[in-house]
């Protein structure tokens, strides 16, 4: 069957479904099986009441459950067993296997690297760029056109700095705008940036901080509008300069956003994937988890470790995790 | 609001320097594909994309046609070669069409800047040659000098910003070509679109039972909710193609379409629930009193209320469809390559093609274009969703 005909006929299954479920399901709950008339009427109206949440969150439940909640339960299953030992009990095995990888720890190192620094520049570019943009007349263009890599695939971004990145010997015309302005800065030879250890980490985070600094910005924009105005007015009425302004007034004051900014990265930067992948596939020692584990997986077919390099990284996501639950169920009281 | 004191304008310049800085450092790598996306292999070889955007002055050598075969006797000994010099060296199929400006030209190498366009060049003997600044040239002497090959000419030309489709009609529309867009291109849009339809239903319903019916549980599903948000796909992967296996779906769209909607509802729920938490309870109280039940409250009342929240997270959840790359390799793309999406088709030209930035560029803007379309004209609901799905 033509795939655009097989996507129509889902969309139209998928949809008419999901309205004839809702649909019937709500009439077989008032008609059927609890008819709000005759002698137990009062008690039927109660129960189908009782009722009707979970039918209107069976699917969405369904899809929760089968796509996340059990696949977490069973990723730990996996990892602590030995698919070609016909899924035998193996206990830390596959962590100890794990641990005696350098590649791995070259990845643990890479990530922590990207967890302290991308979170923080996109942050600090993002409240640059809001506080900058909020004082001037054009302030919405230069918005929309810093927020843009928002919209663009983690791939497209690669190859856009692939280009950026791209050196040629020095007696040709380079092409890569980083190694035409650094020789024009007095470099002596054009740089293949990508292939540089430790260094090169930091180009391809560079990729990450151009994508989420519109996230950032946009958010922090926000919050910066909704600082009181009498504060402000009240620092240079004292005489604050505006840098003053800034930092003591306005940024304490926005640290909530900061911190729900930073995480939100945070979580982003852990999952971190296509760009590696596309751009150096972990070669020149800038492997990261995410990568790590996908090579164990489909290259190595080794699901006991990429089952561990998984858990990892929901391991340095559980603190993130708890502690939205915790703010969210406060909110909720 | 901070220039009340009357600071104005001091700083003013430093910040609107500081943002077109700023802008100019996130714009120009977008810039450099793009325009790069429009020249032809040569032109990327030989130069930076910067320099497509101003005309680009080049030396070249070009030789007059062959005199043996297109020289025109005067009958008094005299013979000449009329003609275009970049016609004669191929580089244009006829005069009309040549873009070139010549600035100087000659005919030796030790001076190749001798002469301006429309001067007449002494060649000794008596042998001339002009060359006008279109390229045109007249070359005469006696039969001796115009003959064998024919002359070289030395030019400075400026050449305007030459941009072409070339590359966009090769990766679009050249058939058979298996380097192509096109076919991935469909299959992205196959994966996107129910993609991103069905999960908006399933947790529409669902975030409308957890913001206004009220049942035993709901904090704690609502937690789980907030949780399930963050928990990384990657985790997803190998249970779900293994049960994806043993269900007998395998690899393919219907597999992909579960996945996306899977990962989607969390996502979906959150910022459904958080907007329909915030309608006006009168209108819903009222709807109550007046008799409607819970079914005809949420589809005539609650869900037009929540367009825009609607929208925002249908732009969010097709962008990272559309965007996806993992999903749809593992879920996806079987050995058969049939089903390849845009992301993965441009992993593999990075590949195989890595040095050649036309097809690079092109491919890479084919697939960044819907998104970018999407995100001009729909900006105000991805920030909005932005809001409501991060600020606590």
């Amino acid at each position: 069957m033509n795939p655009a005909v097989q996507g129509l006929l889902t969309i139209v299954v998928g949809v008419g479904g999901c309205i004839g479920y809702f649909y019937l399901s709500n009439l077989v709950l008032d008609k059927v099986l609890f008819p709000p008339h005759g002698p137990n009427a009062g008690r039927n109206i109660n129960r189908a009441n009782a009722i009707r949440p979970w039918v209107f969150l069976a699917p969405a439940l369904f899809g929760l459950g089968l796509y996340l909640a059990y696949p977490v339960i069973e990723t730990i299953r996996l990892s602590i067993t030995d698919q070609a030992a016909g899924g035998a009990f193996v206990g830390l095995d596959n962590y100890a296997q794990m641990s005696g990888d350098p590649k791995f720890w070259e990845a643990l190192r890479n990530n922590v690297l990207w967890l302290l620094v991308v979170p923080a520049a996109s942050t600090f570019f993002g409240l640059l760029a809001a506080q900058l943009t909020d004082r001037i007349r054009w302030g919405n263009f230069a918005k929309s056109l810093i927020f843009m890599p928002m919209a663009i695939s983690f791939v497209g971004a690669a190859v856009i700095f692939k280009l950026v990145y791209d050196a040629r010997p020095l007696d040709q015309e380079q092409i890569g705008i980083l190694n035409a302005v650094y020789l024009a800065l007095g470099g002596n030879e054009p740089q293949t940036w990508l292939t540089i250890p430790f260094w090169n980490n930091f180009f391809l985070m560079a990729v990450l901080v151009w994508i989420q600094t519109g996230f950032a910005m946009v958010i922090l924009s926000a919050a910066l509008r909704g600082i009181p105005e009498e504060t402000v007015e009240a620092a240079i009425v004292d005489g604050a300069n505006p840098f003053q302004v800034f930092f003591r007034i306005k940024v304490p004051q926005i640290t909530g956003t900061i911190v729900v900014v930073w995480t939100t990265i945070t979580i982003v930067v852990l999952k971190v994937f296509d760009i590696v992948f596309a751009m150096t596939n972990g070669q020149w020692e800038t492997q990261v988890l995410a990568n790590y584990m996908y090579d164990k997986l489909f290259r190595a077919n080794d699901w006991g470790v990429g089952s561990a390099a998984a858990m990892i990284i929901m391991l340095m996501v559980t603190p993130i995790l708890v502690w939205n639950v915790y703010n969210a169920r406060k909110e909720m009281r | 609001m901070d220039n009340i004191a009357g600071t104005k304008s001091r700083l003013t310049w430093a910040v609107n320097i500081s943002v077109v800085f700023l802008v100019l450092l996130w714009v120009l790598p977008t810039v450099g594909l793009l325009v790069s996306s429009f020249r032809t292999t040569e032109q990327i070889r030989s130069s930076g994309w910067w320099a497509a955007l101003f005309p680009a002055e080049i030396n070249q050598t070009l030789r007059a046609a062959d005199p043996d075969d297109n020289r025109t006797a005067d009958g008094a000994g005299r013979y000449t070669v009329e003609g275009n010099l970049f016609v004669a060296g191929g580089h244009v199929p006829d005069a009309e069409q040549v873009s070139a400006t010549i600035r100087s030209w000659g005919t030796s190498s030790r001076a190749i800047d001798a002469y301006r366009p429309g001067e007449t060049a002494d060649l000794g003997d008596g042998e001339t040659m002009t060359v006008r600044s279109n390229g045109d040239y007249s070359w005469s002497g006696n039969g001796d000098q115009i003959s064998g090959r024919g002359q070289r000419v030395f030019v400075t030309a400026e050449t305007p910003p030459d941009l072409t489709f070339d590359n966009y009609r090769k990766v679009l529309f050249e058939p058979g070509n298996r380097e192509g867009m096109t076919k991935a291109f469909f299959n992205t849009l196959t994966v996107t679109i129910p993609a991103t339809i069905i999960p908006i239903l399933f947790a529409a319903f669902a975030a409308y039972a957890l913001a206004w019916m009220d049942f035993p549980g709901r904090a704690i599903l609502v937690a789980g909710v907030v949780a399930l948000l963050v928990v990384p796909l990657q985790l997803a992967l190998i249970p779900l193609l293994k049960l994806h296996n043993e269900i007998g779906i395998g690899k393919g769209y219907l597999g992909v379409w579960l996945a996306h909607t899977g990962f989607g509802l969390p996502l979906a729920i959150y910022l459904l629930r958080n907007y329909m938490v915030g309608l006006p309870r009168e209108i819903i109280e009222n709807a109550r009193v007046d008799g409607a039940s819970d079914f005809q409250i949420f589809v005539r009342i609650v869900l037009p209320l929540s367009f825009p929240a609607l929208a925002s997270f249908a732009i969010f959840q097709f962008l990272w469809t559309w965007n996806d790359l993992l999903v749809a390799m593992v879920f996806l793309i079987d050995s058969s390559g049939q089903t390849t999406v845009m992301t993965r088709q441009i992993v593999e030209l990075l590949g195989t093609r890595g040095g050649d930035w036309e097809i690079l560029a092109t491919s890479a803007f084919v697939s960044i274009a819907v998104p970018l379309m999407l995100f001009f004209t729909m900006q105000r609901y991805l920030v909005r969703g932005l809001l409501a799905g991060s600020v606590k």
